[in-house]
């Protein structure tokens, strides 16, 4: 694997203004290679947003990085001032959001606020900044890009709007795209359009990708890797052949029988719910919902351990799930 | 598809014409603010000439709404004082909503201490009977266009920075903003041009019913002997002045407060008729 683009190790993120404080990301630790897909996934609440925001450092107050480091390229982010955070951002690492009704500022035009981000790291001047504007706009390959720049977001659709969004976020060529659940908001035939586009800009530009979804359909679509959280943690992680071929981890087992798919007669749940982050059990935070729990399991927390190449799960009986 | 999109823009602005306090505010707002601007072309007579044999006449083609108890134009002076008016307000709701929108802005997205110090400041203005408040500064600056202006302005400006501070509050966490903070935006740039350009629907609705208030505060320093000193053509000192001789000649009270009603009332119909155009929550459905 070649240098990575973006690397995190043993990342905690904690609540620090809550009482007592608590933990919602704990023991992260990823690495994205350029032209690289990694997914994440995991249930709403399970720490994906903010494992996002604090790779962005725009964790909310009163949410912090309590540990571990986030680096991009060769610049640690966790250490920078607000003001080189803020050069980095949209620059170096951008965001796509996941609400593209609700991502762009409604009393600007498109092209205007893509102009503003341009002249802001780029430097240009207004024109140019709206001549690059454009040309950002047409490689989302936004229909009338000239006529579609001067418009306001109001005017344009939900497939637009995500569009200028993704033009917004590639306009600097950033290295490393956090795109937080792009297309939830979208129907579905927009939504493997504007998946397509990404891989395309980002195959383009051999940009590093984390993509932050529930939807396993487009994790198997895009991914090269993949995260599978639980209540904070990582619980499995492996290439993306790895874990369709044999998810290891029992949540992953139960997240993938949950996908509605052609042939299976019924739908398995996971039974119960994703327990507290303030108040997780001793162990395996899995434990109560899981259906190979052992008295192990509920007192000791499995660590993330390397099963087979490319494939690590933090599980005491995997074997027997095998 | 376009084609709809556009036609579909057109078709708002008469739905919002439609709104009847907003047409009827305007209209009334817009014609006082024609008077006072060509107040010299449209004056019959000097302020200032007295003609001591026709006092208290009534409406007549000479003088069209009648002379004074120094036989002075009523109408003249009437859109003199339009022009006193609607500049202390102008300048008053101006300096206020600058102030106010600057704390309000500060406050909200930084939060903190900084709103801590901010919001007791405004409470400690708040707190102060606001007519005194106004007496205190005027009395202390002497009196003067810019000074009752000033002494408005210590009044006001609490209202801009209580209601920018909470749409600063709720807009801070728009996911636009949080989108402009991925691309690099510093808070001054989301300030400026991410949250402030979203307030300026409540800043207007506001600035127009700060207009009328400011007219009626206006009106009262004059009233009280504060305001600008006779001869100035005040509405406030004539309404006051005419008191003396309302048993038997009312009309010089009636036409200058005649004329500050109509007028406040005119920026409130406004200020209403932009707040149900302006705020969502306020639009009709449909």
């Amino acid at each position: 694997m070649s240098q990575a683009a973006l690397t995190v190790r043993d990342l905690d993120v904690r609540i620090a203004s809550a009482d007592p404080p608590f933990t919602v990301v704990a023991d992260m630790s990823l690495a994205v290679s350029p032209g690289e897909t990694l997914c994440i996934v995991g249930e709403s609440g399970c720490g994906k947003s903010m494992t996002a925001l604090a790779l962005m450092r725009l964790l909310p107050q009163g949410v912090e990085v309590a540990r571990g480091s986030v680096s991009l390229g060769d610049v640690e982010l966790t250490s920078l001032s607000e003001r080189q955070a803020e050069d980095l951002r949209g620059n170096r690492i951008a965001m796509i959001f996941q609400e593209p009704l609700t991502a762009l500022n409604p009393v600007m035009t498109v092209g205007a606020q893509i102009a503003e981000a341009i002249s802001r790291h780029r430097g240009l001047s207004g024109r140019e900044a709206w001549a690059a504007a454009i040309e950002a706009l047409r490689q989302t390959q936004m229909p009338d890009p000239e006529r579609r720049a001067g418009q306001y977001p109001h005017e344009l659709s939900g497939g637009m709007r995500q569009r200028a969004v993704i033009a917004l976020a590639l306009c600097c060529d950033p290295q490393v795209i956090i795109a937080d659940e792009p297309t939830t908001a979208l129907d579905v035939t927009v939504q493997a359009q504007i998946l397509g586009l990404i891989g395309q800009m980002q195959a383009r530009h051999g940009t590093a990708l984390v993509l932050i979804t529930h939807d396993l359909g487009v994790v198997a679509e895009t991914a090269d890797r993949v995260v599978v959280m639980y209540a904070g943690r990582c619980v499995e992680e492996a290439s993306v052949e790895n874990l369709f071929d044999a998810p290891l981890h029992p949540y992953t087992h139960g997240l993938m029988g949950a996908v509605p798919r052609r042939g299976a007669d019924h739908l398995t749940e996971i039974g119960g719910t994703v327990p507290p982050l303030w108040n997780l059990p001793h162990g395996c935070a899995f434990a109560p919902r899981c259906p190979r729990a052992t008295e192990k399991c509920r007192e000791e927390r499995p660590p993330l351990l390397e099963y087979r190449p490319d494939h690590r799960v933090a599980c005491w009986n995997v074997r027997h799930a095998a | 598809m376009a084609d709809t999109k556009l036609r579909a823009r057109r078709f708002r602005l008469p739905r919002r014409l439609r709104n009847a306090a907003l047409l009827i505010g305007a209209a009334i707002s817009s014609t006082i603010i024609l008077l006072a601007v060509f107040a010299p072309f449209l004056a019959t007579h000097d302020l200032a000439a007295m003609d001591m044999v026709n006092r208290f006449s009534g409406p007549s083609v000479e003088h069209l709404l009648g002379t004074d108890n120094f036989g002075r134009d009523i109408w003249s002076r009437l859109i003199y004082g339009a022009r006193i008016s609607l500049t202390i307000a102008i300048i008053a709701v101006v300096c206020s909503a600058i102030i106010g929108t600057i704390v309000g802005l500060v406050s909200g997205y930084f939060g903190g201490w900084v709103d801590l110090l901010l919001m007791r400041l405004t409470d400690i203005f708040l707190g102060f009977p606001p007519l005194l408040l106004v007496l205190a500064v005027v009395a202390v600056l002497g009196p003067g266009l810019f000074n009752v202006a000033a002494s408005l302005v210590v009044v006001s400006w609490t209202e801009y920075a209580r209601v920018v501070r909470s749409t600063t509050l709720s807009l801070r966490e728009q996911n636009y903003v949080q989108a402009a903070r991925a691309l690099g935006a510093s808070p001054w740039r989301i300030l400026l041009r991410e949250i402030l350009p979203n307030s300026l629907g409540p800043i207007t609705v506001l600035a127009s019913l700060g207009l009328g208030t400011a007219i009626v505060w206006e009106s009262a320093l004059s009233f009280l002997g504060f305001g600008l000193p006779p001869p100035a053509p005040t509405w406030g000192w004539s309404l006051s002045y005419g008191t003396r001789f309302i048993r038997d000649e009312p009309w010089l009270s009636v036409v200058s407060g005649a004329a500050i009603m109509v007028t406040v009332l005119g920026f409130n119909l406004l200020g209403d008729g932009l707040r149900d155009v302006l705020d969502p929550r306020h639009k009709n459905r449909g």
